[in-house]
């Protein structure tokens, strides 16, 4: 009897002592591969994709402009034509080159004309407004430039 | 058993633990923006007053023509071509020419894809051609150095290492011309042309 009651003595819990360190790193791995936001798109982002991707080198080198039809939110103020979108405000082309000198004054002196500019375009923007930021980008010397595409998933 | 009585329990209830912990891996995979920093990247041409303005005749027959409307219809070579995916089969066939077929390019040096839209053009269908492009001379740089296409997209984008450099250079045929210059005598020419102004805006 005696070594009955010893067994039936064990503790039936599952042990959860390791379940905060699971946890934790998860915690931690999402940490470490956030970014967060900076800016907020107030243009319609359908990015189009594409099969031929190639990584950006460095993103500290890297500005981003987005082109879009304004979000819904925004139709009864801006209209429904793509604008063009940099740190948080529409800019128009002309303004462009000026906004390229700013970001450029930002990088070290020895990676200067380093500056990538990648260009996040709504899939239903047409290609006159985007070839007027690229002469935009042109006259600011600002020329390599990323198109901003998704992996197409192949079968 | 006294004593076992007395000693109750000296941990600090740490149940509670996973809770915490569980708010904050809510609350970072709420923020995260998963940040995809790839696409095709591209070299723009510089301003046209920096060019040295110097007639260069380029024979009719070096140059492949791409050319998509304002309804986003292609023109290739002067016929008209419904499926995008066939221009890259198109590509690699007038360049790898070698002066064989007399309508089609000299060398790999001499010859051009010009690629031009209207200003009405859909970005998604001007991706989409220039994604056959790039590819199309990707495939060829990597045939030539024995590695698949992808192998060679992940290389040309760690140039700073040098031996990745040496075998991206290998592939493009860099080699050094009069002035001392290095120069590739298998150029990515993907010349875009200034839209046309029949739709749009």
């Amino acid at each position: 009897m005696s070594k009955f009651k010893k067994k039936a003595n064990t503790s039936q819990e599952i042990p959860t002592s390791a379940l905060p360190d699971i946890i934790f790193m998860l915690l931690f791995f999402f940490m470490v591969t956030t970014v967060l936001r900076e800016t907020t798109i107030n243009v319609e982002q359908k990015i189009p994709d594409a099969t031929e991707l190639r990584k950006l080198q460095r993103k500290s080198l890297v500005s981003y402009i987005y082109v879009g039809k304004p979000t819904t939110k925004l139709q009864a103020q801006f209209g429904t034509e793509p604008l063009i979108q940099v740190n948080d405000a529409f800019k128009p082309v002309d303004a462009l080159q000026n906004w390229v000198m700013e970001e450029r004054a930002k990088l070290d002196e020895n990676e200067k004309d380093q500056l990538t500019v990648a260009l996040k375009v709504d899939k239903e923007a047409k290609m006159g407004l985007i070839n007027d930021v690229q002469i935009a980008l042109r006259e600011a010397d600002a020329r390599k430039l990323m198109y901003t595409t998704i992996q197409e998933i192949q079968d | 058993m006294a004593r076992n009585k007395d000693r109750k329990s000296a941990e600090i209830n740490s149940s509670s633990m996973a809770d915490i912990a569980f708010l904050l891996l809510i609350f970072f995979l709420v923020t995260t923006t998963i940040a995809n920093d790839k696409g095709l990247s591209l070299q723009l041409p510089p301003k046209p007053d920096d060019i040295e303005q110097v007639d260069i005749k380029i024979k009719e027959k070096n140059i492949f023509k791409v050319y998509v409307n304002s309804a986003d219809r292609l023109l290739v070579e002067g016929d008209p071509l419904e499926d995008v995916k066939e221009i890259r089969d198109m590509v690699k066939e007038h360049v790898l020419n070698y002066g064989k077929n007399p309508k089609m390019s000299d060398s790999p040096k001499d010859a051009v894809i010009s690629f031009k839209t209207d200003r009405g053009t859909s970005y998604d269908m001007y991706i989409s051609v220039l994604n056959e492009l790039q590819g199309a001379y990707y495939e060829m740089y990597a045939a030539r150095v024995g590695v698949t296409p992808e192998e060679w997209r992940e290389l040309a984008s760690k140039t700073n290492e040098p031996d990745m450099k040496k075998i991206y250079d290998e592939g493009r045929g860099m080699e050094e011309d009069a002035n001392g210059k290095m120069v590739s005598k298998f150029p990515m020419n993907i010349s875009i042309a200034e839209p046309s102004k029949v739709g749009g805006q």
